[in-house]
């Protein structure tokens, strides 16, 4: 089981109060926990990453274990405490815009 | 008893305002989607609690909501804008070719029969199409695929197609207008188009009178008079009396002929709406003060509607969405402003009440007319 901490606009639209716990098939990577998260909340696709490139929006990033793992190839190994579920893979705004 | 719902969009999430006919008191929910941009609601013409609402952030992209009971409740549906074949370039800033990248939906509008029809103006400039209530859209690639496309170029807040005018006479023709390319006309329903902007003259490109390349900002028809358009351009307010084939300046007297919105009396073909401002750079009214214009002829000959509206010290501008009408007797006229005020008026525009006055900036209103 894997811990998803959404921002506040992303949990309003998934309508889901506090994290979110997924069961990831396979290697815990970004890729595969965003498959997860957006075969769960269907209405969270193109919102964290392109729809047809699977690439991640700019002002969206990626933590876990306190590191921004944002420009980390996506099929790359989330760290162990993710992977069990002791640390959530944190799905952040940036501190951007107006 | 008849009312009035106003969908506002605004920088800062959706507002729906409610009446009775009588148009003095008003309800307002919201804010829907607080922190989210939402550039445009509307409703469907053939059920008027279909709602759809173009929803976006610089941090999480596009939605689209669907309301299926006049705004109480919104379910996200479909938001995914892809271009149908190759993608293309246009020009960019710099002289050189730039790819189309989809950034928003400027504009919903929904067929005037089927509410589960809905077409799409997005930036980078193309028209898209739903016909399952949103949950797929589909471009129709007719329009980017003219041969003029390469040339186009964005305006200052992007290269956006902001209009969409469906013929209520005709099913197969659709007019819309793209900043900075101008208008375009599709008689076969949107699988070809051309463009229609004989008699335009904007001195801001090379050839004043080219065939593209013109910044329109809006255009709006009379339901029962589909072949007379009328077109606030960037500078200029214009009149075509032949679907678009031709168009003639009717600024006539206004104070400034720049400006956004602009919109037709429900009841008299020949009425129209400016709200003038002071010019390209100074987005606010010429002496800062807050002015309708109307013409009752169609153009040329027009008066400034004051009653109600701030008079000193207003520096707020209208944007192209932000006027709509309703279409009971007499006509109101409503239109928001970047202060966050949403203005009425249900004597079609002799005086104003403000509904609202502190709303995030209004960037569109529409009107419904419920039974």
């Amino acid at each position: 089981m894997i811990r998803v901490v959404l921002p506040a606009h992303l949990r309003t639209l998934a309508r889901v109060n506090g994290e979110v716990k997924l069961d990831v098939e396979g290697p815990a990577t970004a890729c595969a926990v965003l498959d997860a998260l957006e075969a769960s909340y269907p209405m969270l696709r193109g919102t964290i990453r392109d729809h047809v490139t699977g690439k991640r929006r700019p002002f969206v990033r990626f933590f876990a274990c306190e590191q921004d793992v944002s420009h980390d190839p996506p099929d790359t190994l989330l760290p162990p405490p993710v992977a069990t579920g002791a640390e959530p893979f944190m799905v952040v705004g940036a501190m951007a815009g107006g | 008893m008849s009312g009035v719902r106003l969908l506002v969009g605004t920088r800062k999430g959706a507002f729906v305002l409610t009446s009775d006919g009588k148009r003095s008191g008003w309800d307002v929910s919201g804010p829907h989607f607080g922190g989210w941009e939402m550039y445009h609601l509307k409703g469907s013409p053939a059920d008027p609690n279909r709602l759809y609402a173009s929803q976006s952030s610089g941090w999480f992209g596009q939605l689209i909501q669907r309301s299926n009971d006049g705004g109480k409740t919104w379910e996200p549906v479909g938001n995914k804008f892809t271009y149908e074949g190759p993608t293309g370039t246009h020009l960019w800033y710099d002289g050189t070719q730039h790819p189309w990248e989809f950034a928003r939906v400027w504009h919903l509008e929904p067929s005037l029969t089927d509410p589960d029809t809905v077409y799409a103006g997005v930036e980078d400039a193309a028209l898209f199409r739903t016909s399952d209530g949103g949950q797929t859209w589909h471009e129709l690639p007719g329009l980017r695929g003219h041969a003029s496309a390469s040339s186009w170029q964005p305006g200052a807040g992007g290269m956006c197609l902001h209009t969409i005018v469906l013929d209520p006479r005709d099913a197969k023709r659709i007019f819309v207008a793209i900043s900075a390319a101008g208008a375009f006309r599709s008689d076969d329903a949107g699988q070809t188009w051309r463009p229609i902007n004989r008699g335009l003259r904007s001195e801001g490109i090379p050839d004043p009178h080219a065939e593209v390349g013109h910044c329109v900002h809006r255009i709006a028809i009379h339901r029962s008079r589909p072949e007379v358009l009328f077109m606030q351009k960037h500078w200029d307010v214009m009149r075509s009396d032949d679907g678009g084939n031709s168009w003639r300046e009717v600024s006539g007297n206004l104070p400034t002929d720049f400006g956004f919105p602009i919109d037709v009396h429900a009841h008299e073909p020949e009425t129209i709406y400016v709200v003038p401002i002071k010019s390209d750079s100074e987005h606010f009214p010429p002496d800062a003060k807050l002015r309708v214009y109307r013409s009752r002829t169609g153009g040329n000959e027009w008066e400034a509607l004051t009653k109600g509206l701030p008079q000193s010290h207003c520096y707020v501008n209208v944007l192209r969405d932000a006027m709509s009408v309703d279409s009971l007797d007499p006509c109101g006229v409503y239109f928001g402003t970047t202060g966050g005020q949403v203005y009425a008026s249900a004597d079609a525009g002799d005086s104003w009440t403000p509904i609202v006055r502190d709303l995030p900036s209004v960037v569109s209103v529409e009107a419904q007319t419920l039974p």
